[in-house]
């Protein structure tokens, strides 16, 4: 039993606030609402727990035995066995960095591979150790945007195309401060893949520019004349990315984004409601100095042997405290560590493999659908990476609950979150899709549109 | 430790040197020497901005602190020296010559009366 204090030290307690038992405490609450009796039923063996957990998690549909094409942000990727296996060392299993870093120096080589691999694959010059996951990466982006302008700047222009939940979060962190607008995502801007109606609002008070590469649409969208806009305009360019995309498409930090940030679950690390997940962030070198969170270096010991050490730690929030672009500094070590095992076993050309099946199954898929009565593919003159959006003749909930019935997860209601687009569905193929299913989903389609 | 006297110094560690109504500042021997290895330095402010005293100059990052830089004097900044936020190191090696930090158009030189003279300020830090 935890116990925190003696009677003794209670005693002392009660007599310095002068009452005479613990009771006396709750004196204001009625005497009716006191120590209410629990209705509880009666106390279960481990045995019989267990099984009530168990028939209480049964009531979950799960990707293993449903057929999911539900995408939207989260993807369900195959993840090699050897993964969980390492990531479960005891070495490994603690999300912190330790207090006295360099003591561990493994933890430190691991998430300086990481942020070699995510440096690589976004392109960019510098990679922090890791968010909690895509939506809060989004919100430093606009607070390190904030900072490195000195606050000068107030305008925040978000594409309606970025993840819904990202741009719902960075409104979250910035609610406290006056001087952040974030604008740009309102139905009349829109989601035209040209995005002229959002680069006609960059303007001298623009602190940053975000768009998502594949957008939350799926479409690949050339970003060069907004990147140039905001440049020009002396604006920072952030953009969202899925990390898979990146195995077959240009990296942004080729066609200069200042801020590569993004969702790394598809790296390794299973669906879950509610995490945990991975935020990935990188920047170019000139804003080496504003990225939050940590970041390890290599260097040489005093024997000059290969060792790892927490570095440019005066920019932290431990240090400088108001004045530090962000107070976050904890990371997702150990998912950053399951994403750098997952692209190290993949390797390059693993990593293109999947990236390159994703792309070409999700191609069969959307022309299978789209030859459907009733059924068209939405801006299908932009290219796209593995989602793709669909209009279907009816409600896309009712779509969605019928095929349920099939034991298919068809993909996501766009209704919800995007008026224009009623009847829509948006859905994503990874390479864990055969040819066969998506043949299923198709007929399935069939019979649930004439029932 | 070097104190020039025909400067003016803040209790905050930026030295003024005034000249035809426009005031150079730096920061002095005594604070890059308690700063230790100096690694950053960025601006708060750039040419043209209107400033007043207390305001922040900018930011200073050693190995092992951050510190703010503070406005000794008001007025408008005519001059920034980007050699300082290029190679911040500069602060260690010459705080007095290469690494002055900004000029001031000052807009009321009553201001240096409040400001400290180089045996005042020796005291101040010395004792």
């Amino acid at each position: 039993m935890f116990t925190p204090h003696t009677q003794k030290d209670v005693e002392v307690m009660l007599k310095a606030i002068g009452i005479g038992k613990v009771e006396d405490l709750f004196s204001e609450i009625p005497e009716k609402f006191r120590f209410p009796e629990l209705q509880l039923p009666p106390g279960l063996s481990e045995m019989e727990a267990a099984d009530e957990l168990e028939s209480i998690a049964n009531a979950n549909g799960n990707t293993k035995t449903l057929l999911n094409f539900l995408g939207a942000g989260a993807y369900d990727h195959y993840v090699p066995a050897a993964v969980d296996m390492l990531l479960r060392r005891g070495e490994f299993y603690t999300a912190y960095t330790p207090y006295q870093p360099e003591i561990s120096q493994g933890t430190l080589q691991a998430i300086f591979e990481y942020q070699s691999l995510i440096c690589e694959l976004t392109g960019m010059d510098v990679a922090n150790a890791s968010h909690y996951d895509g939506a809060t990466a989004a919100a430093e982006a606009v607070i390190l945007a904030y900072h490195h302008l000195k606050g000068k700047r107030t305008k925040f222009l978000i594409s309606r195309a970025v993840n819904p939940q990202y741009r719902e979060v960075m409104r979250t962190y910035v609610r406290g401060n006056q001087d952040i607008s974030i604008e740009g995502d309102d139905a009349e801007t829109g989601i035209d893949p040209s995005m002229e109606k959002l680069i006609a609002q960059i303007d001298a008070d623009t602190a940053l520019v975000m768009v998502q590469y594949p957008d939350f649409f799926g479409r690949v969208i050339d970003y060069k004349p907004l990147i140039e806009a905001a440049h020009n305009a002396g604006a920072l360019v952030a953009v969202a990315v899925n990390p898979t995309a990146l195995g077959v498409l240009t990296p942004p930090g080729e066609i200069g984004a200042d801020i590569v940030f993004g969702e790394g679950q598809p790296l390794g690390i299973p669906l879950s409601y509610g995490g945990p997940y991975l935020g990935i962030f990188a920047v170019t070198n000139d804003l080496l100095r504003k990225i939050s969170g940590r970041l390890v270096g290599e260097t040489v010991d005093n024997a000059g042997r290969l060792a790892y050490v927490l570095t440019l730690t005066a920019r932290e929030q431990h240090i400088r405290r108001e004045k530090a672009t962000s107070n976050i500094c904890t990371n997702q070590g150990l998912m950053a560590l399951a994403s750098t095992i997952y692209m190290s076993l993949l390797g390059k050309q693993g990593f293109e493999a999947v990236s390159n099946l994703c792309y070409q199954k999700a191609h069969y898929a959307a022309a299978q659908i789209g030859s459907i009565q009733g059924y068209k593919q939405l801006f299908s003159e932009t290219p796209f990476f593995h989602e793709f959006v669909v209009r279907s003749p009816q409600p896309a909930a009712h779509l969605l609950d019928d095929l349920r019935a099939y034991d298919i997860l068809g993909g996501y209601d766009l209704s919800k979150e995007y008026p224009e687009l009623e009847g829509c569905l948006l859905i994503a193929v990874t390479e864990k899709i055969a040819k066969e299913d998506i043949d299923l989903l198709h007929d399935a389609l069939i019979e649930v549109t004439h029932d | 430790m070097n104190f020039p006297a025909e400067l003016k110094y803040a209790q905050t560690d930026e030295w003024v040197r005034v000249e035809n109504g426009i005031a150079t500042i730096g920061i002095s021997d005594y604070a890059q020497d308690a700063l230790g290895d100096v690694v950053y330095f960025e601006f708060s402010v750039e040419a043209g901005d209107q400033v007043k005293a207390g305001g922040q100059l900018g930011q200073v990052d050693s190995a092992k602190a951050s510190s703010e830089v503070i406005l000794p004097v008001s007025g408008v900044v005519t001059e920034i020296n980007e050699a300082v936020s290029d190679d911040a190191e500069i602060l260690n090696q010459d705080p007095y010559g290469t690494a002055w930090l900004l000029k001031i158009k000052m807009d009321d030189p009553a201001e240096l009366e409040k400001l400290l003279t180089a045996e005042a300020y020796q005291a101040f830090r010395l004792g």
